[in-house]
């Protein structure tokens, strides 16, 4: 156990798989930068830098640089993932989405459905997402939820460099289509992480703190700002259980609602637009299935609806924050309060 | 006029920079003995019951419950019955004056080592110095060097003391090799030439303490004294309702009631305890190599290990500390053990007494020192 | 090169029955639309059995094939179940895809048939995949990408054509050109006018082939699927034929010149030319060919009648095999 980022915690996880399996690959833009080009090869490791050294390590044919087209690596991955290797394609924002989703929504995903259960497409598409570094709208969105909504994906959201790497070797040894969501303002991020591979299972939301009050539910680095959020809120008084879903498909509705349960309010922290989103359909889920648990309305911390903006003046209010985290934790404790006075 | 003592935020472990004051169990204005169970101390890797040092009248509440305070922080005061209040007054305002908080990362917490030992992987951690005979540390089933939190530091006074991860725990290799306890003793011994230290002061918990009795052994006069904590391997039965719960498990609000057999007061278990057991079990192997450890030793509700001819024939000192509330080694209360073994039962404690009743276990381990 | 003339009775006899079982399913597939029995959209191979065949000739199961909706000319060369894939077109339990697929979704992976597409030109980047996996796999196998000339405008199979290059795969690029994107003329939709040139643009080798002539598909595709085998890299053939119904079935192809399929059945059809060829060479006699005739007759009557026959899916199917494990 030591010290790392999660940029590191990414890196280990991919290096240790690729050791111990040799159908993995690494495919994407500059993974590992300077093919072709007069000077360094490895000269990047993607933008961020996060598969550095894996080429020197493993050579041309297991990490293998990309033109410049989401549509046709993505969909070479999804191919490749069917017939024998598993591909880890990384599409370096998740906003370029757009480009390749036909690969990503009519292919891999449907490929085993489709084909009555015949096919197995063990793709991995490792994607950077989230706002927090002045990239505006085209490089800053958070689109877990929309391939959320499609079945046959699976969708992986870490919060910190721990989960990262167990939750991108349950990816890689997975035998579906995963989407694995980066947040890129969590690379730098440092935790403790066992040197050995470890793997996390789907489906397993991770209860970071453990309350009566009221049950947080955020999603990915808003998992840190709710558990900052919680233990502030201890100090008032007020004691919250945080729920880190880990993937968004498979959710892990039995800990949502058991939580609730517990607790009887319910804020949801999710850092995408706010309409048909995950914050809509975890509390629409528990609404449904536990309203009578439910002491008050539900509320959901989320960004407006609109597209990131550019100016950092104007990106700071977009982010939920753990501000609005305590401030809505505190609106629901005190509306149950309000109708308890009226009774 | 007689001594004004501060009941501050204690340390508990390496890492630790600020604990919850989860509740007071006394009163101000009560008389307080020293040893009496007087607050409940949570940080986010214990929950621990604080037992007042001093004995004397609680003058003063100053932690409130479900305050956050830093590591030393002033929580109460503790003084002679006749202490006028206004001493108590200027005494707090002095603490409360010159107090500063640890800064993070002013004391770094020491880093596991490891070593290849009979070609594996052995992880330990290693702390203090000196020349006097060192510790060895063994933990239990399932567990790591980690668990030795509220011991380890406090036994290192002038001596090194390492606890070791077991073949197949933490971080020491998962290709376990013999899964039998003598076996795994024989990985502790080869590690422990690597250490420097001569002599070694042996110390296991549960399954542990059934290694550590193989480890004592084969060290031979190596061997300064054997301390075998709710030890494996004295009794015939074993609660197979917690190994395979322990083992089953892998989700933490369905683990968390196998860790809690392990203390008398279930909410010992932390959070981030019951997570650091998935953690540890998650790493490839880890399931497997537990699993075939569990089979060798204690297979279905029995123990297939004796260690009584062993700590009857040992040249050094020997003792055996229980919990007089132990769940998972139902049958350790009555049993027999020879008659040169030093046998204390810790009351109110389950099978964890070394963090359950941290500064017991740690005063009878110096004894043997 | 390799001469179409080379090849084996069996082999000519395996080429003609492939053709064959591709009318007879198609136009029988065409009757049973009619009649109602058939669920969705179908969108029949009829007129361009000789592509698939003179291509796949060359294939064998570790080869793989992406497909177009247009896709059970492919399927049957490939060598996919004939019964198998008439449950799954009438949407029934026991079909290819557990009538989970359909007409437009045809798959057998064991086969090396990636599935037919729903979706023009996505098969491009599917097929660099499976080449990929060859080259890395060091399977020896090859991959097919099959697509209509409506295809060869989709972004993803211009990727392809660069994706392939730069990574020099083992993929052949076989472009059906039957005139018409649905309703639209290639001649008019084709910017440049020639795919040959567009693969020569992309440094693919790429030559232009009569789809309606089974030897001369043959003997292209075999020296572009041996190149790509011998990892010298992709090259596209452009396959010049005609459909002989609509785009899906129910089209009344008013867009069509009056009298074009016509022609097309009666001067170049491509079994009618298949016959004349060998018969001609004495490869073969005719007693052979109406052997298949009959033989392939009987075939796709069975696979229809037993198609109706067997039972559709239940509500339990509804919810399987989205994921391996979930």
């Amino acid at each position: 156990m030591s010290k790392k980022s999660f940029r590191q915690a990414i890196n280990e996880a991919l290096r240790q798989e690729m050791e111990r399996d040799p159908t993995v690959i690494l495919m994407g833009e500059d993974i590992s930068g300077g093919t072709g080009a007069p000077g360094e090869q490895d000269a990047w490791g993607g933008p961020m830098g996060v598969t550095k050294g894996l080429f020197t390590q493993f050579g041309e044919s297991r990490v293998l640089d990309t033109h410049l087209a989401e549509i046709s690596f993505i969909g070479a991955a999804a191919g490749a993932a069917t017939t024998g290797l598993r591909p880890v394609a990384e599409l370096m924002f998740n906003d370029f989405l757009g480009t390749c989703l036909d690969q990503v929504m009519n292919q891999a995903a449907k490929f085993r459905y489709m084909f009555g259960g015949k096919a197995q497409t063990p793709l991995v598409i490792r994607t950077m997402y989230g706002a927090g570094v002045r990239a505006a709208a085209q490089h800053s969105q958070s689109l877990y939820s929309m391939v959320t909504h499609i079945p046959g994906l699976k969708v992986v959201v870490p919060s910190n460099p721990y989960e990262a790497k167990g939750l991108l070797i349950q990816s890689i040894r997975d035998n579906d289509p995963v989407i694995f969501f980066e947040h890129k303002v969590l690379y730098d991020m440092e935790g403790e992480v066992p040197d050995e591979p470890y793997a996390i299972p789907f489906g397993q939301a991770n209860v970071t703190r453990e309350g009566d009050d009221v049950t947080i539910v955020a999603i990915g680095r808003m998992v840190n700002f709710a558990n900052a959020a919680a233990d502030a809120l201890k100090r008032q008084g007020i004691s919250c259980t945080v729920v880190d879903p880990r993937t968004t498909s498979p959710l892990d509705v039995e800990t949502l609602i058991e939580t609730v349960e517990e607790t009887g309010r319910l804020v949801v922290v999710d850092e995408a637009n706010p309409r048909c989103s995950m914050a809509t359909d975890i509390i629409s889920t528990v609404a449904s299935r536990a309203f009578d648990a439910l002491k008050t309305a539900p509320l959901a911390v989320t960004a407006p609806h609109t597209p990131v903006p550019f100016s950092p003046a104007l990106e700071d209010l977009f982010i939920p924050s753990q501000m609005k985290i305590e401030e809505a934790v505190r609106a629901v404790m005190a509306r149950e309060s309000n109708r308890a006075a009226a009774e | 006029m007689s001594e004004i003592h501060s009941i501050v935020m204690p340390k508990l472990g390496l890492t630790m920079q600020e604990g919850l004051l989860a509740d007071w169990i006394v009163a101000e204005g009560d008389e307080i003995s020293a040893g009496q169970h007087i607050l409940d101390i949570e940080t986010s890797k214990i929950a621990n019951s604080y037992e007042s040092p001093f004995s004397g009248k609680l003058h003063r509440i100053v932690g409130e419950v479900g305050g956050t305070y830093p590591v030393g922080s002033l929580l109460g005061v503790i003084a002679d019955a006749a202490t006028p209040a206004a001493a108590v007054d200027s005494f707090v305002e002095e603490f409360l004056a010159n107090f500063k908080p640890v800064e993070a990362g002013a004391d770094a917490a020491p880093s596991p080592e490891t070593a290849t030992v009979d070609g594996q992987r052995m992880r330990y951690l290693r702390m203090g110095e000196g020349e006097a005979d060192a510790v060895l540390l063994i933990h239990g089933f399932g567990s790591d060097h980690g668990t030795w939190i509220l011991n380890h530091g406090a036994l290192a006074e002038g001596r090194q003391v390492v606890a070791v991860d077991l073949p197949g725990h933490g971080g020491s290799t998962k290709d376990v090799g013999g899964t039998g306890v003598s076996a795994l003793a024989d990985r502790v011994v080869s590690l422990s030439k690597t250490l420097g230290p001569t002599r070694f002061h042996v110390v296991g918990h549960s399954l542990g303490a059934a290694v550590a009795a193989h480890v004592a052994d084969k060290l031979g006069a190596s061997a300064a004294s054997l301390t075998l904590i709710a030890p494996v391997g004295i009794s015939a039965d074993v609660s197979a309702d917690f190994l395979d719960g322990f083992l089953r498990e892998q989700r933490s609000r369905k683990l968390r009631p196998y860790l809690e057999m392990l203390s008398a007061d279930p909410s010992m278990i932390s959070v981030e305890m019951v997570e650091d057991v998935l953690k540890a079990k998650r790493v490839d192997g880890a399931q497997a190599a537990l699993t075939a450890i569990r089979e060798a030793n204690l297979p279905g509700g029995r123990q297939s290990v004796d260690i009584r001819d062993i700590i009857a024939a040992a040249a050094y000192p020997v003792q055996v500390i229980l919990g007089d509330r132990d769940q998972i080694l139902p049958s350790n209360g009555t049993a027999d053990l020879p008659p040169s073994v030093k046998r204390t039962v810790i009351a109110g404690s389950g099978h964890v007494p070394y963090l359950e009743k941290a500064n017991e276990v740690n005063a009878l381990i110096q004894e043997m020192l | 090169m390799a001469s179409a003339l080379q090849l084996s009775r069996d082999d000519l006899l395996k080429a003609y029955r492939d053709m064959r079982t591709i009318r007879e399913f198609e136009d029988s597939i065409h009757d049973e639309f009619g009649l109602g029995g058939i669920p969705g959209f179908v969108h029949l191979y009829a007129g361009e059995e000789a592509c698939a065949v003179g291509v796949c000739m060359s294939l064998t199961d570790r080869d793989a094939i992406s497909s177009t909706h247009r896709g059970h000319g492919h399927c049957v060369a490939k060598g996919c179940d004939v019964e198998g894939m008439m449950k799954e077109i009438f949407g029934k339990r026991d079909g290819l895809c557990q009538g989970k697929g359909g007409s437009m979704h045809i798959a057998d992976l064991s086969k090396g048939m990636l599935g037919a597409n729903g979706i023009t030109g996505a098969g491009g980047p599917i097929a660099c995949g499976a080449a990929l996996s060859a080259k890395l796999l060091k399977t020896g196998g090859v991959a097919v990408c099959f697509y209509g000339d409506g295809s060869s405008n989709q972004g993803a199979i211009l990727e392809s054509y660069n994706l392939s290059k730069i990574w020099n795969l083992p993929v052949v690029f076989v472009v059906e050109d039957n005139g018409y994107a649905e309703a639209t003329a290639s001649s008019w939709s084709i910017g440049g006018g020639s795919l040959v040139k567009r693969g020569g643009g992309f440094g693919l080798p790429a030559e232009e082939v009569d789809g309606h002539d089974f030897f001369a598909v043959y003997e292209a595709a075999a020296a572009m699927i041996e190149r790509a085998r011998s990892g010298q890299g992709p090259s596209l053939l452009h396959v010049k034929l005609a459909r002989y119904y609509g785009h899906f079935e129910g089209d009344a192809q008013t867009y069509r010149a009056p009298g074009e399929v016509d022609k097309v059945k009666s001067e170049r059809d491509s079994l009618d030319l298949f016959r004349q060829r060998v018969i001609e060479t004495g490869l073969l006699n005719g007693g052979d060919l109406d052997a298949v005739d009959k033989e392939v007759e009987g075939t796709v009557v069975a696979a229809i009648a037993a198609a109706k026959a067997s039972s559709l899916p239940t509500e339990a199917d509804l919810l399987t095999n989205v994921y391996v494990s979930y």
